[in-house]
C-alpha cells in the first residue's frame, strides 16, 4: 500500500527501475543496469539461455562473465567450463574477463559497469558488495541470471530494511572486516534473511571505498539481499576515470521506514574472529589467541584489495612469516596488483614470507590455490568458513581482518593486531 | 499429485557449501555424476539413502544460506530429492529452487521425525505425516512463484511468453 511516507535506499532504485512507486512487499518487474556471471555459474545460465532458445544478450555491454573461482583451470573439466565462457562472449560480444584479471566483485565496479543509483544482479551471492557504492546489487542463482541477461529484467520482491548506525570512531588496530563480523555475531546468519541492510553512521563516512566494500560483501552472511549505502564525495571521487556512465546517487528519505534499526559504538568492538564452521559463530580475538595455525589466506573479495594489502605489509615489513606457516596472497584484480607492486607492498610481502597466487578467489573456494591439510587451523580474510570451504572438511577456518591475519602469521598462531598500532599508527 | 516418500532429517543452516561443496561444483556442468556428493560433507550416506525410493529433505530454520550456486537445488533433484521442507529459507536458493522445479515448502517440521513417512500434495496444499498420524499446514507459494512453477520453472516461463508476463 502506497503511503505518504519517505522510502529507503532500496524502495528508491526498485520504483526508479520498475516505473512504479514500489515499497517493500511489493513484487516488480525492475530494469537491469548490469549482470554478470563467474566461472562456477556462468555456464550453467548459458545452458538455461540455449534452453530458452535465445542465442543473444539483451546488451552486450552490461553483461560480463568472469574467470576468477577457479582460474587458472586446474583441471581439465575447469578448463572446458572456462572454453563455453570464451565462446560465449565470442558469440554474443559481452565483456569477458579471462583467467589473472580478478575476482568478479572488484572487477565490476572497478571498470565503472556500475555506478551509484544502479540496480545489478550478478550470477554469485557476494554480488552485494557493490552496496558500498550505491548500488543495489544482488546475487541470484543462474537461470535467473539467464533470465536477465536475456530480458534485461527481473522480477524482485521489494525488501524491507534493516538499518544498522557504527556511531563513534574505530580504535586502531579495528578495522571494517571487523565491524561486520561483530554484526554477523549480534543477529545470526538468518538475522537479515530478504531484507536490505543500510550502513550509516560516523564511521561509515569515515571509511575509505575499500573498506566500505569490505562490510557491503558480507551483506549475505546475515541472509541479506544488498548491503548498501550512501554515495558521498569519497565514492564520487572513487569513480573518477572509471568508464563513461554518470552517478546518480539515492539517499534515503529522512522519514524512511526501516523494518529495524540498530546502533553500535565503534569504540567498543575490538578484533572479531568467525570461528569454525560457521560465520556468525563470532567471538573477540581474546578468546581465540594463541590458536595455532597452518596457513594464512590475505585476498578475496571481502579484502583482497589495495588498503587490505597495504595493512599486511606494514605489519609485515622487516618481519617473517613463521616457517611453520603457509601464508598465501591473492590480490583481488590485475589493477590491484600492479599498484600495489608499485607501492612495493608485494615486495614487501613476499620478503616477508608470502606466496603470491594469481589475482582472483585464490584458494577461498576450495577449488585449488591452496588445500589445507586433515586437522589443520586457517586464518583467513575471506567471508565464509563453512565446513569444507576450502576443500578440506577436515580443516578449521577462521575469519578476521587483514592486520590481524598478518600478525597471526607472524607468530604462528592467532595474534591480536593491537599491539602493531599502539601510539595511534594507523 | 500426491507425493509419497521417507524423511530425512538435519538441522539448521545447512548451507550451499554442504548441499555441494564447491570441490566438486566446479568440475563440471554434470549434475548426475555430482548428485552422488549431495549433502555429502554433513551426511556421506545421503545420496545413498535417498536416491532409490525418493526421500523428503527435512530440516530446520535458514536452509540453502550462502552462496547462489543453482547446482545446489539441480543435484538434489538428480539425488532423487522429491522436496525440501524446512521452517525458513535462505533467499537465492528458495527461488533457485523454484526456477529448477524442486518443490520447497515452509512448515512446522518439529512435527516430522527422521524417517517418517511423509505425503506432499502441492496442489491441493496438504502436507500429511503419515507415520504419526498427522496433517501439517504451510503457506502456498507467493503468486509469482506459483505461476512460475505452474509454467514448468522460469525457463519453460520464458519459452511460452517470449520473456516475463508477471
Amino acid at each position: 500500500m502506497s503511503t505518504i511516507s519517505g522510502k529507503t535506499i532500496a524502495e528508491k532504485i526498485f520504483s526508479a527501475h520498475s516505473g512504479t512507486d514500489a515499497h517493500a512487499g511489493d513484487i516488480v518487474v525492475a530494469n537491469v543496469d548490469f549482470v554478470m556471471g563467474q566461472d562456477g555459474t556462468s555456464p550453467l545460465a548459458i545452458r538455461a539461455l540455449n534452453n530458452m532458445g535465445v542465442d543473444e544478450v539483451f546488451d552486450p555491454n552490461k553483461v560480463a562473465l568472469v574467470m576468477d573461482h577457479s582460474s587458472p583451470s586446474p583441471i581439465e573439466g575447469v578448463s572446458a567450463l572456462h572454453t563455453i565462457m570464451r565462446e560465449f562472449g565470442k558469440k554474443t560480444g559481452c565483456h569477458v574477463y579471462d583467467v589473472g584479471r580478478g575476482v568478479c566483485h572488484q572487477l565490476i565496479p572497478e571498470a565503472g559497469h556500475v555506478v551509484p543509483g544502479d540496480l545489478m544482479v550478478g550470477c554469485d551471492s557476494h554480488t552485494c558488495t557493490y552496496g558500498a557504492v550505491n548500488v543495489f546489487s544482488t546475487g541470484v542463482g543462474s537461470t535467473d541470471g539467464a533470465a536477465a541477461m536475456a530480458a534485461g529484467k527481473l522480477w524482485f520482491k521489494v525488501p524491507d530494511t534493516l538499518r544498522v548506525t557504527y556511531n563513534g570512531e574505530l580504535k586502531p588496530g579495528v578495522f571494517s572486516k571487523d565491524l561486520i563480523l561483530y554484526l554477523a555475531g549480534q543477529i545470526g546468519a538468518d538475522g537479515a534473511t530478504y531484507m536490505a541492510l543500510e550502513f550509516d553512521g560516523s564511521v561509515i563516512d569515515a571509511l575509505s571505498v575499500d573498506a566500505r566494500m569490505t562490510i557491503s560483501n558480507m551483506a549475505i552472511e546475515v541472509g541479506a539481499k544488498a548491503g548498501l549505502m550512501k554515495a558521498d564525495a569519497k565514492t564520487l571521487a572513487w569513480y573518477e576515470g572509471r568508464g563513461e556512465k554518470t552517478p546518480a546517487p539515492v539517499d534515503p528519505d529522512a522519514d524512511a521506514i526501516y523494518a529495524r534499526e540498530l546502533m553500535f559504538d565503534a569504540a567498543a568492538i575490538g578484533p572479531q574472529i568467525a570461528k569454525p564452521h560457521s560465520v556468525d559463530n563470532v567471538s573477540p580475538i581474546e578468546e581465540v589467541e594463541g590458536t595455532p595455525i597452518a596457513q594464512g589466506y590475505l585476498g578475496t573479495c571481502t579484502n583482497g584489495r589495495l588498503e587490505d594489502l597495504a595493512i599486511a605489509a606494514g605489519i609485515l615489513a622487516g618481519r617473517k612469516v613463521h616457517p611453520d606457516v603457509r601464508f598465501i596472497v591473492a590480490p583481488a584484480s590485475k589493477q590491484i596488483l600492479l599498484d600495489a607492486i608499485e607501492a612495493g607492498y608485494i615486495q614487501t610481502l613476499v620478503e616477508a614470507g608470502a606466496i603470491m597466487v594469481t589475482p582472483g578467489c585464490g584458494p577461498c573456494v576450495g577449488t585449488h590455490n591452496g588445500v589445507p591439510s586433515n586437522g589443520e587451523n586457517v586464518i583467513s580474510t575471506a567471508n565464509r568458513n563453512f565446513r569444507g570451504r576450502m576443500g578440506n572438511s577436515n580443516a578449521f577456518i577462521y575469519l578476521g581482518s587483514p592486520a590481524t591475519v598478518a600478525a597471526s602469521v607472524i607468530e604462528g598462531a592467532i595474534t591480536d593486531p593491537r599491539k602493531y598500532f599502539e601510539g595511534g599508527v594507523r | 499429485m500426491a507425493i509419497t516418500a521417507k524423511a530425512f532429517k538435519y538441522g539448521d543452516d545447512i548451507n550451499t557449501d554442504y548441499i555441494i561443496s564447491g570441490k566438486y561444483k566446479f568440475k563440471s556442468n554434470d549434475m548426475e555424476a555430482m548428485a552422488v556428493h549431495a549433502m555429502e560433507d554433513l551426511d556421506a550416506d545421503y545420496y545413498n539413502k535417498v536416491h532409490p525410493d525418493g526421500g523428503f529433505l527435512v530440516a530446520g530454520t535458514n536452509f540453502g544460506m550462502g552462496s547462489s550456486r543453482e547446482q545446489a537445488p539441480l543435484v538434489l533433484i538428480h539425488s532423487n530429492t522429491k522436496a525440501v521442507l524446512a521452517k525458513t529459507f535462505a533467499r537465492i536458493f528458495y527461488r533457485n529452487a523454484i526456477n529448477t522445479g524442486l518443490p520447497v515448502v515452509e512448515c512446522d517440521t518439529d512435527q516430522i521425525a527422521d524417517g517418517d513417512s511423509l505425503e506432499l500434495d502441492l496442489e491441493a496444499g496438504v502436507l500429511r505425516n503419515l507415520t504419526q498420524g498427522t496433517e501439517i499446514p504451510f503457506a502456498p507459494l507467493p503468486p509469482v512463484m506459483a505461476q512460475l512453477l505452474a509454467d514448468g520453472g522460469l525457463v519453460e516461463h520464458f519459452k511460452k511468453h517470449g520473456g516475463f508476463a508477471l
